[in-house]
């Protein structure tokens, strides 16, 4: 059982299936995600898919601000995905809400919402960035992983 | 006895095969995009990593219907190899598919229930065309049988593609169909972003999936060996014939967009009719 439980803990790592939600963001982050795709970046070098459905995802990626209206949306699809999974918020709005944070209808970053492991910086982030902050995810799963043995 | 253990081997290695075929179709896909491509063996991270996952299943349905599809699949490899009779196979072959379908209507999500209605019209449109190709091989080798078909390529000396080059044809529709290839991978696509997300394979999920991605193995290895049977005089040559026709799958994949369903169900039904017809004129002939 001890080598399965292993081939299993390395296929969660080579194999991160991304679902991408835009909770109202602008579009500049989630076009640098898109820009992952294409050949010059190319994720799926490292196994990473940018899937559709959250029931088969084991990180959400999320743009944009919070609101009292997608909040709950983006519960909603954090509790669809099956564990083990992690969040990655990603550009100012997703980390803080960004210039809206004060506005009335905003809530404010990803984590008041749901859990979120890694944050990424920028406004958008560079492709680089996102590839960066998705291995760190993994190296944080890893962790979380060895400790339950 | 022999035959037997050959079809127990056969069991065994399909899915590792099968697993290999799909990390070769994601590289060779990648490069034809002029991209690095994940490593071969991605496929089975994915399936290992799906066994993980914490099990969310809608129903109980879902459950017996991956498992019937598993075992008709591993079933449908068995008898082929064993040399069985094919008619029996496509039976076989066929409850597991169905079960499939049935697992994915089981569920109240419309993406997933779209999904399972094309995928219902993906099977009417490439099963007449199996059943065809398996009455060619029928009336030129006189047998349903796989081991006739060796049997007759080795009495005369050539193989089946000589006699059926248009029913190699017909078959490889059947195949991309099979495949979920474009233009017809109507039901779910491998790339993910879909206007039905995920499609047939939307409401299953981790160790269900996991089942799914190996039955589907199991499929293009028995897919694979249809083909294989019109060259079966020498092994390099069924190599070369397997090789060819699944990179010309590639290419076609990456060719062409995702069609309709009714295009599908015109123009495979049309050319496959037409195709089928004008070999057999050709062997009453010939």
């Amino acid at each position: 059982m001890g080598m399965l439980k292993d081939w299993i803990n390395k296929g969660r790592l080579k194999s991160p299936w991304i679902v991408h939600f835009d909770c109202g963001s602008c579009n500049g982050c989630d076009i640098e995600v898109l820009a992952c795709l294409t050949p010059i970046y190319d994720v799926e070098r490292f196994g990473i898919i940018n899937i559709g459905d959250p029931k088969h995802a084991d990180v959400l990626l999320v743009t944009g601000t919070v609101n009292h209206r997608n909040k709950h949306v983006l519960k909603n699809i954090y509790d669809q995905m099956p564990e083990p999974k992690a969040v990655i918020a990603m550009g100012a709005c997703g980390l803080t809400g960004g210039v809206f944070r004060d506005a009335y209808n905003v809530v404010g970053g990803v984590d008041k919402v749901i859990p979120v492991d890694v944050y990424v910086r920028g406004c958008p982030p560079k492709p680089e960035a996102i590839i960066d902050g998705v291995v760190l995810a993994l190296a944080k799963v890893k962790a979380v992983l060895e400790a339950a043995g | 006895m022999g035959k037997l253990l050959l079809a127990c081997v056969a069991v065994v290695l399909a899915p590792i095969v099968g697993g290999l075929i799909a990390g070769l179709d994601r590289k060779l896909t990648a490069w034809l995009q002029s991209r690095y491509g994940p490593p071969i063996l991605q496929p089975f991270y994915d399936v290992l990593k799906l066994f993980g996952k914490s099990p969310m299943l809608v129903n109980p349905w879902q459950i017996l219907s991956v498992w019937v599809y598993l075992v008709s699949s591993m079933l449908t490899v068995f008898l082929f190899f064993l040399g069985s009779d094919l008619l029996l196979m496509f039976f076989v072959l066929t409850i597991g598919a169905v079960f499939f379908v049935m697992g994915a209507l089981s569920t109240e999500s419309p993406y997933s229930q779209v999904g399972a209605q094309r995928e219902l019209v993906a099977m009417l449109t490439y099963e007449p065309l199996i059943i065809l190709v398996f009455v060619a091989i029928a009336m030129v080798t006189g047998s349903f049988k796989v081991s006739e078909v060796f049997t007759w390529a080795a009495a005369s000396g050539k193989p089946l593609l000589y006699q059926l080059p248009l029913m190699f044809v017909v078959l490889g529709y059947a195949l991309t169909i099979k495949l979920r290839k474009s233009p017809f991978d109507i039901s779910a696509c491998h790339h993910a972003h879909q206007e039905i997300v995920r499609g047939v394979l939307t409401e299953y999920s981790g160790p269900q999936l996991a089942m799914i991605e190996i039955a589907h193995w199991y499929d293009v290895v028995f897919m694979l060996g249809l083909c294989a049977l019109f060259w079966t005089t020498s092994l390099w040559g069924m190599l070369i014939l397997l090789a060819a026709t699944y990179f010309a799958e590639l290419i076609l994949d990456n060719v062409t967009a995702r069609m309709t369903y009714k295009w599908m169900l015109k123009s495979v039904w049309c050319w496959g009719l037409a195709l089928s017809v004008l070999n057999l004129l050709w062997l009453y002939a010939g």
